[in-house]
C-alpha cells in the first residue's frame, strides 16, 4: 500500500471554507484506492483567501495547493500520488510574497506543525525560551521582558514589564496569570489562530510568566464563539501535563504551574480586564474602579498578571533570542513584531505578522492587494469597534502606538477592516453607538444612556433634521462619554463615531465648505 | 439527569456558575425555569444574584431556541464585506428577523458580534458548523445538512 501524508488546517477559517469536507471527502477517496492517506491537520498560515489550503512535502520544503474543496478530492490525490501538477498547485508554501515577506517570530510554527504534539512543537524551536528562563532567577525574566520593550497587545499597549514587577514584587499566598483571550474586536483573530495553530507557544509564554512572578495558577478566559480552540487547548493542556511542562515540578526545575480554560458567555465587555475577572469569578461582568490594579489585587483580589494572547506568545521568543535581538524590531517605543490581522473587503484577507513602522498602505494595498470588489478603498477601521476610521490620504502612517495616538487612531489588537467606496460612514456612527447600546456593562450613565441618544443623533442627522444643531449635540455627546465613563468602552466610542465626521463629512450631509473652513 | 446533577459538578470551582449554566444550557438547549433556584441552591447564593449573572450574557437564554440556530456575524468586518444585504436576504429566505424562532421551532436566527472569521467575510454559524464567505444558499445548505443530521 502506497503511504502519503499531507497537511489540513484544522483552523476556523479553513473550516469554514470547507477543509473537513474536504478532509472527509480525501478519506473516503483514498480508501477507494487503497491509499494509506495521513492527514495531519495543523493551524492555518494566515493566508486565508487561499483556504483550505493543503500541503504536502516536497523536496524539504511544503508545496500548497490552495483554495480546495471536497470536489477536487479525486483530481488532488491523482496529482499528489503522481508529478504534483495540478491547477490549484500554488507552488511552495514559503515563497509565496504574502507569507515571505513576514517577520514570524509568535507565528513561526502556526501552520507547519501539528497544533497538540509536544515533539512537534520542541522539533520547532518550541520550549527554547522556557528552558532557559528556567534557569534564570524570577528578577532576571522580569528585566528581560522589561528590556525588550514589549507593549502588551490587547489594545492599550502599556508596558508589558511594568506589570510583570509589579506582580513580582507584591507579597500574597496565592498569584495568578489571566490571559484575555476574548478577542472581541471585529476584525481580529489573530488569538484565535495562535490557540487553534501553535498553543504550546501559549502555554510556554504563561508559565515563563508564571515563573518570573511567582503565580502557580494560570486561566485562559476563552470566549465562546471560538469553539475549536477550546478543544485545542484543552488538548495541548493534557499533552503538556503528561510530558511534565505542567504540574508540580516543571521539566524537573521544581516550579511549580497548571493552567484551566474558562469559557466565557457572550459578552464584549468581558474583554476589559476588570469585567473579564468579575466574570471568571463566576459573577456578572461589571467594570470594576481603578484603583486598585488588577496586578495588586486582581481574581480573588490576589495580585493577578492579565494579559493578551499574544503579548504572552511574544514572550518565548524574547527569552529564547535575548531581548536586544526583539528590541531591534520595530520602531520608536514600539517594539517587535505585531500580527496585523487584514479583513473585510479586501482580496487578501489574513494574518500577517511584522515588525511595527509598517504603514497602512502597505497592509492594505500591497499585502491585501486592495478590495475584492475590485472597487476602489474608501475608509479603513484599526483597532476593532473602538477604533478609527481612516481616509486613504492617511494612508502613509505607520504603524506605531505614538504615530497612530498623534492622528486620534489606535493600532488596538491589531485588526484592519478595510472599507470599498460603497460605505456610507454614517452608517457606521451609528452602528458604534448602536453596539455600545448592546454591548455596555451598564454600570455608567453616560456610556448607557449616552449610547442610546447617540443612535437617535446619528438618525436625525442622516435624515437632515436640524443638521447643524445635531452635530453639534453630536459632539457634546461624544465629550460627554469621553469624560464620564469608567472604561474605554464609553470612553472611546466616540473615537470611530468622530472620525468618521472628521475625515468623511460628506456623509454626513455637511458640505465641502465647511470641511475647509475646519 | 437533574437540574442539581449538571450543576452541582461545577460548585467550588473558578467561576463555576457560569461554567455550570453552560452545561445545563448544552444538555436542554436554554435554561429552564428552576435553573435559577437550584443554581442558587448550589452556590449558596440569592435568586436574585443568579438571575443578575443569567441576564448579564448573551449567552444565556431562558426560552427555548429552535432546533438549529443560525448566527450571522452583524460585526464591521462583514458588514465590509456585504453582511447588511447578506443578513437581510437571509431574513428573507427563512421569513424571520434576527432573534427570532420560527412557529415551528425549527429555526432561530441571532445575531452575533464577530467570529474571527473577518478574513472571510461575511461569516455565519448554522449550529455548531461555522461558514466563511456565507450567502443565502450556503446557509440553506447547512441549515439541510443540520436538520438531517439531527433527525439522524
Ligand atoms: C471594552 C474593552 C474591551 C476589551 N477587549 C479586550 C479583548 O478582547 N482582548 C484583550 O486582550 N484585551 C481587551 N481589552 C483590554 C484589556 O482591558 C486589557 O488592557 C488587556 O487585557 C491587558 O493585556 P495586555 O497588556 O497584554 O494588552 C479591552 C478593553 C476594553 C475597555
Ligand atoms: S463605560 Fe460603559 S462599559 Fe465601561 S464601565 Fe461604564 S457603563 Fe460599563
Ligand atoms: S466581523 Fe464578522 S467574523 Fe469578525
Amino acid at each position: 500500500m502506497t503511504a502519503l501524508t499531507i497537511y489540513l488546517p484544522l483552523d476556523s477559517a479553513a473550516v469554514a471554507m470547507g477543509a473537513d469536507d474536504l478532509a472527509d471527502a480525501l478519506q473516503v477517496e483514498a480508501d477507494k484506492r487503497k491509499l494509506d492517506l495521513n492527514i495531519v491537520r495543523t493551524g492555518s498560515r494566515g493566508m486565508h483567501w487561499l483556504e483550505p489550503l493543503l500541503e504536502v512535502e516536497k523536496g524539504g520544503e511544503r508545496v500548497g495547493y490552495g483554495p480546495v474543496n471536497d470536489d477536487d478530492a479525486a483530481s488532488l490525490l491523482d496529482a499528489l500520488t503522481g508529478d504534483g501538477g495540478h491547477a490549484k498547485c500554488v507552488g511552495p508554501v514559503q515563497e509565496i510574497p504574502f507569507f515571505k515577506n513576514q517577520t514570524r517570530l509568535i507565528f513561526a510554527r502556526c501552520g507547519v506543525v501539528d497544533p497538540v504534539s509536544v515533539s512537534d512543537y520542541e522539533a520547532y524551536g518550541g520550549n527554547a525560551g522556557l528552558g532557559k528562563a528556567l534557569k534564570m532567577d524570577a528578577d532576571a525574566i522580569c528585566a528581560a521582558v522589561m528590556e525588550s520593550g514589549l507593549r502588551g497587545r490587547g489594545g492599550a499597549g502599556f508596558p508589558a514589564g511594568i506589570k510583570w514587577k509589579t506582580v513580582s514584587e507584591a507579597q500574597a499566598d496565592q498569584k495568578y496569570i489571566v490571559v484575555n483571550a476574548d478577542e472581541g474586536d471585529s476584525g481580529t483573530f489573530a488569538d484565535r489562530m495562535i490557540m487553534e495553530g501553535d498553543p504550546f507557544t501559549l502555554i510556554e509564554g504563561m508559565t515563563i510568566a508564571g515563573i518570573a512572578v511567582g503565580a502557580t495558577q494560570g486561566y485562559i478566559y476563552l470566549r465562546s464563539e471560538y469553539p475549536i480552540a477550546a478543544r485545542v487547548l484543552n488538548e495541548a493542556i493534557a499533552n503538556a501535563r503528561k510530558e511534565g511542562l505542567l504540574g508540580d515540578n516543571i521539566r524537573g526545575a521544581g516550579k511549580a504551574f497548571d493552567i484551566e480554560v474558562f469559557m466565557g458567555a457572550g459578552a464584549y465587555i468581558c474583554g476589559e480586564e476588570t469585567s473579564l475577572l468579575n466574570s471568571l469569578e463566576g459573577k456578572r461582568g461589571e467594570v470594576r474602579s481603578k484603583p486598585p490594579l488588577p496586578a495588586l489585587e486582581g481574581l480573588f483580589g490576589k495580585p493577578t498578571l492579565v494579559h493578551n494572547v499574544i503579548s504572552l506568545c511574544s514572550v518565548p521568543a524574547i527569552l529564547d533570542k535575548g531581548a536586544a535581538f526583539y528590541r531591534d524590531y520595530g520602531m520608536g517605543k514600539s517594539t517587535g513584531t505585531m500580527p496585523f490581522q487584514i479583513a473585510g473587503n479586501v482580496k487578501q484577507g489574513g494574518l500577517y505578522e511584522t515588525a511595527f513602522g509598517v504603514t497602512l498602505r502597505e497592509l492594505v494595498e500591497k499585502v491585501g492587494g486592495g478590495t475584492f470588489t475590485g472597487k476602489p478603498i474608501r475608509a479603513v477601521q484599526i483597532g476593532g469597534p473602538l477604533g478609527a476610521y481612516l481616509p486613504p490620504r492617511l494612508f502613509d502612517l505607520e504603524m506605531d502606538y505614538e504615530a497612530m495616538a498623534a492622528n486620534g487612531a489606535g493600532v488596538g489588537h491589531g485588526g484592519v477592516v478595510v472599507y470599498d467606496d460603497s460605505v456610507d460612514l454614517s452608517d457606521q456612527a451609528r452602528y458604534a453607538f448602536e453596539f455600545c447600546v448592546e454591548e455596555s456593562c451598564g454600570k455608567c450613565t453616560p456610556c448607557r444612556v449616552g449610547s442610546v441618544r447617540g443612535v437617535e443623533t446619528v438618525d436625525r442627522i442622516k435624515a437632515g433634521v436640524d443638521r447643524d444643531k445635531n452635530l453639534t449635540v453630536l459632539n457634546d455627546l461624544c465629550e460627554l462619554m469621553v469624560d464620564g465613563s469608567l472604561c474605554a468602552m464609553g470612553g472611546m466610542t466616540p473615537i470611530p463615531v468622530l472620525s468618521a465626521v472628521k475625515y468623511f463629512p460628506e456623509d454626513f450631509g455637511i458640505k465641502p465648505a465647511k470641511q475647509a473652513a475646519e | 439527569m437533574t437540574l442539581a446533577n449538571l450543576i452541582e459538578p461545577y460548585v467550588g470551582r473558578t467561576g463555576g456558575l457560569i461554567s455550570a449554566l453552560h452545561e445545563v444550557q448544552r444538555v436542554h438547549g436554554f435554561l429552564p425555569e428552576d435553573t435559577e433556584a437550584e443554581a442558587a441552591r448550589a452556590f449558596n447564593l440569592t435568586r436574585a444574584e443568579v438571575k443578575g449573572v443569567i441576564s448579564f450574557y448573551h449567552d444565556f437564554k431562558r426560552e427555548p431556541q429552535g432546533k438549529t440556530v443560525v448566527r450571522l456575524c452583524a460585526a464591521e468586518a462583514c458588514q465590509a464585506a456585504g453582511g447588511r444585504d447578506f443578513i437581510a436576504a437571509v431574513e428573507k429566505k427563512f421569513a424571520l428577523k434576527m432573534g427570532e424562532t420560527s412557529a415551528s421551532k425549527d429555526l432561530t436566527l441571532e445575531a452575533v458580534y464577530c467570529l474571527g472569521l473577518c478574513s472571510c467575510a461575511p461569516a455565519a454559524m448554522v449550529g455548531d458548523r461555522l461558514v466563511g464567505m456565507a450567502d443565502t444558499g450556503k446557509i440553506e445548505k447547512a441549515v439541510e445538512r443540520a436538520k438531517k443530521e439531527s433527525a439522524s
